[in-house]
């Protein structure tokens, strides 16, 4: 026996399960747990928490053509919208000449917000023989607010210095006529003119309660936006669904993790077990690399992870099964791990070669969803081959080192 | 030692008896395309209380949005209700009127898909699937020869052309994520065929005179064969796992996947290297 590699091998087994324990923090099995220090590192993706994925395509409008200035001051418009909702890490960017993505993780009503979003928010105020007094361009400011005296709920507006000389000169033309305010064509009110207004503000009233007024407040705030946008495909999980998703494939993993642990200690025994901890170590660098890209955790995701994690099981088999070959030609234990590994390693390598091929085209042509999956696949292959050779080879020279089994039956020969 | 190379006509026919009723049915009746092909809407709903699935499709038959016989339960309370292209007006019409009528829904998932994107959808997918098998097959042919590259995309093809066959003739249904199912069971399944290749290759440098291509292919099988055997196992407990536990939403993958990994098997072990085997044996007979 060889204490100082039987000491070697204990540190290196508690560190393991001590950083795997800690690890475990991220997930939300362990979430009240806060003192861990990794603590919720992982952001959930929209299928786990609930939330919208919406592609808008931009649609010619008599007022505006769409070119790329137009989309450029639509995509603000959208972001300044989505900011106001307090939405946190919103995505939203432009895809190709027309299209618009947008993906919002952890709001409660997914649909209301895709509405909320794409309202066009045109703002005007007309005559009462139609003519187009002043409109959303006019505009410097709109919040929302209650009246001091009577308590309603009203959004305020300010005109801009042309806004408020156009609204000036029309107020004093049409006292005790009527002047409507209309938003995206429908009337909201239609108040008699009681005296010019000078000052360029106006009210609007009428709301149910301060969140609509908000809500309005932000479009009218926001701007018009330049370009129809229309909803071309739109993917929203309920919270409710999220929650359900992320409990019952947690719970998946955790069986189908469980099965391949046991199975390879009962099959392999030594090597099994040793290789049970490469696999913890294995999960271990997964997760850092997710960590450290910021990585969402979707449900695809949650399945390349599982996959690949299947795959770096059969990366320790190939090499396992070389190693009991390489035992039965009657080589010592520790030549035979070399043996097994340099031969394993060939079919090891290629196998997983192949199947990065599919992750990498996976990633070019997929989109969202599948993204999340060729990501996690392709990372976790790479992962693999490298605790393969690295992390499983060097415990099981340790392992062999300490010399406490020396029985070649307990390698599965 | 069993023969599986001496046997391989029968594998082939096994192959051609799977594969082809798959293809008859893919040629008359295609796919039951979900609604990333065809555009649509595809809406979940969890009612407060028990309901009737009849209630649930009078709601959308009322408001005229199509596809009556599209409700379908997926859960205890959980409805799955396809439509034709809901705009966000309709969308939300939908829903208060499924709340008013059902005594109150949770809204779990709605997905629309505009005609255009699926066109784009499935354009990409068969792209990706060509780009893929060429891929791999200058790999291997890079790593082994090409005559291996040749076999293992054959192989592929077998595996996606009965996973494709299956859910066409059960009209199980086609989406983004069976896409992602049948791109993964191609990464998988050339995985199995290259470990038996990998074999073969090391097994041909120490060739003795006069053993037959036969039986060095067929020692090469029965050499990996635990781990074709222990490789399958792994992954199933997986997505067994996955399947009995998983939500309804993601078993059709799962199920993609598990018939993928299944069939991927079977042809790297009968299939692929048979097929390796034919090869050679055509090209010796030319040069003769």
């Amino acid at each position: 026996m060889r204490w100082s590699k039987i000491l070697t091998l204990a540190v290196i087994l508690v560190a393991v399960i001590a950083v795997a324990l800690t690890a475990g923090a991220p997930l939300p099995i362990f979430k009240d747990n806060n003192w861990l220090p990794w603590g919720k590192k992982i952001t959930l993706g929209l299928d786990l928490q609930g939330g919208v994925h919406v592609v808008l395509e931009a649609k010619d409008t008599p007022e505006s053509k769409v070119n790329d200035d137009a989309m450029n001051r639509a995509v603000a418009i959208l972001q300044n919208r989505i900011n106001a909702t307090g939405v946190a890490e919103p995505l939203i960017q432009r895809q190709g000449s027309k299209r618009i993505i947008v993906e919002l993780a952890g709001i409660q009503d997914p649909e209301q917000a895709v509405r909320d979003m794409i309202k066009p928010a045109y703002l005007e105020f007309k005559t009462e023989d139609g003519q187009t007094i002043v409109t959303g361009k006019d505009l410097k400011d709109a919040t929302e607010g209650r009246d001091g005296n009577s308590g309603q709920v009203m959004v305020n507006i300010k005109f801009n210095a042309a806004g408020t000389q156009k609204f000036a000169q029309a107020t004093s033309q049409n006292v005790g006529k009527k002047i409507g305010i209309y938003l995206d064509g429908v009337m909201l009110q239609n108040p008699v003119v009681q005296e010019p207004i000078p000052n360029g503000e106006a009210r609007i009233t009428g709301y149910a309660d301060l969140d609509e007024a908000h809500k309005i407040a932000i479009q009218l705030r926001s701007g018009a936006l330049p370009v129809q946008l229309d909803v071309m495909a739109k993917t929203t999980v309920g919270p409710q669904l999220g929650q359900d998703s992320l409990a019952s494939s947690l719970k998946a993993g955790i069986v189908g993790l469980i099965a391949i642990l046991v199975f390879m200690v009962v099959y392999y025994r030594l090597p099994g077990l040793v290789a049970d901890f490469s696999l913890a170590i294995y999960a271990l660098i997964v997760l850092v690399i997710f960590i450290g890209i910021h990585a969402t955790m979707t449900l695809p995701g949650i399945a390349g992870f599982l996959l690949s994690l299947a795959i770096a099981v059969d990366a320790n088999v190939i090499i396992f099964e070389r190693i009991k070959e390489e035992l039965r030609t009657g080589k010592t234990i520790r030549s035979a791990i070399d043996a097994g590994f340099k031969r394993g390693f060939v079919a090891v390598f290629d196998a997983n070669m192949t199947t990065l091929i599919a992750a990498v085209v996976l990633y070019y042509f997929g989109t969202g969803p599948i993204r999340g999956f060729a990501v996690t696949l392709g990372i976790g292959i790479i992962a693999s081959l490298i605790t393969a050779v690295t992390v499983t080879r060097w415990m099981l020279h340790l392992t062999a080192d300490t010399n406490l089994v020396k029985n070649t039956k307990y390698y599965g020969a | 030692m069993f023969s599986f190379i001496r046997h391989r006509k029968i594998w082939y026919i096994l192959s051609l008896l799977v594969v082809l009723p798959g293809v008859v049915s893919i040629v008359l009746q295609g796919f039951n395309l979900g609604i990333d092909f065809t555009g649509g809407n595809l809406m979940e709903i969890r009612a407060k209380q028990n309901v009737a699935i009849g209630d649930v499709r009078a709601v959308v038959e009322e408001l005229k949005y199509g596809a009556s016989d599209n409700v379908q339960q997926s859960g205890e309370r959980d409805y799955l209700i396809r439509t034709k292209n809901l705009s966000e007006t309709e969308s939300a019409k939908l829903v208060s009127a499924l709340n008013e009528k059902l005594g109150g829904v949770t809204l779990m998932q709605n997905n629309m898909v505009g005609p255009v994107m699926g066109r784009e959808l499935a354009f990409k997918a068969i792209l990706a699937l060509l780009i893929a098998a060429v891929l791999m097959l200058i790999y291997i042919s890079y790593r082994f020869e090409p005559k291996q590259g040749i076999a293992a995309v054959i192989a592929i093809v077998h595996d996606i052309l009965v996973v494709l066959g299956i859910f066409s003739i059960f009209r199980l249904e086609v989406n983004s994520t069976f896409v992602a199912a049948v791109l993964t069971i191609t990464g998988y399944s050339i995985n199995d065929t290259i470990v038996i290749f990998d074999r073969i290759r090391e097994n041909m440098r120490s060739r003795r005179k006069g053993e037959s291509l036969e039986d060095l292919v067929n020692i090469s099988i029965w050499q990996t064969m635990t781990r074709s055997i222990n490789t399958i196992l792994t992954v199933m407990f997986v997505l067994l796992a996955l399947f009995i536990i998983g939500h309804s939403t993601v078993k059709d993958f799962l199920l993609a996947l598990i018939i993928g990994v299944v069939t991927g098997a079977y042809s790297s072990v009968l299939n692929a290297s048979p097929i390796w085997v034919d090869l050679k044996l055509l090209e010796q007979k030319k040069q003769a």
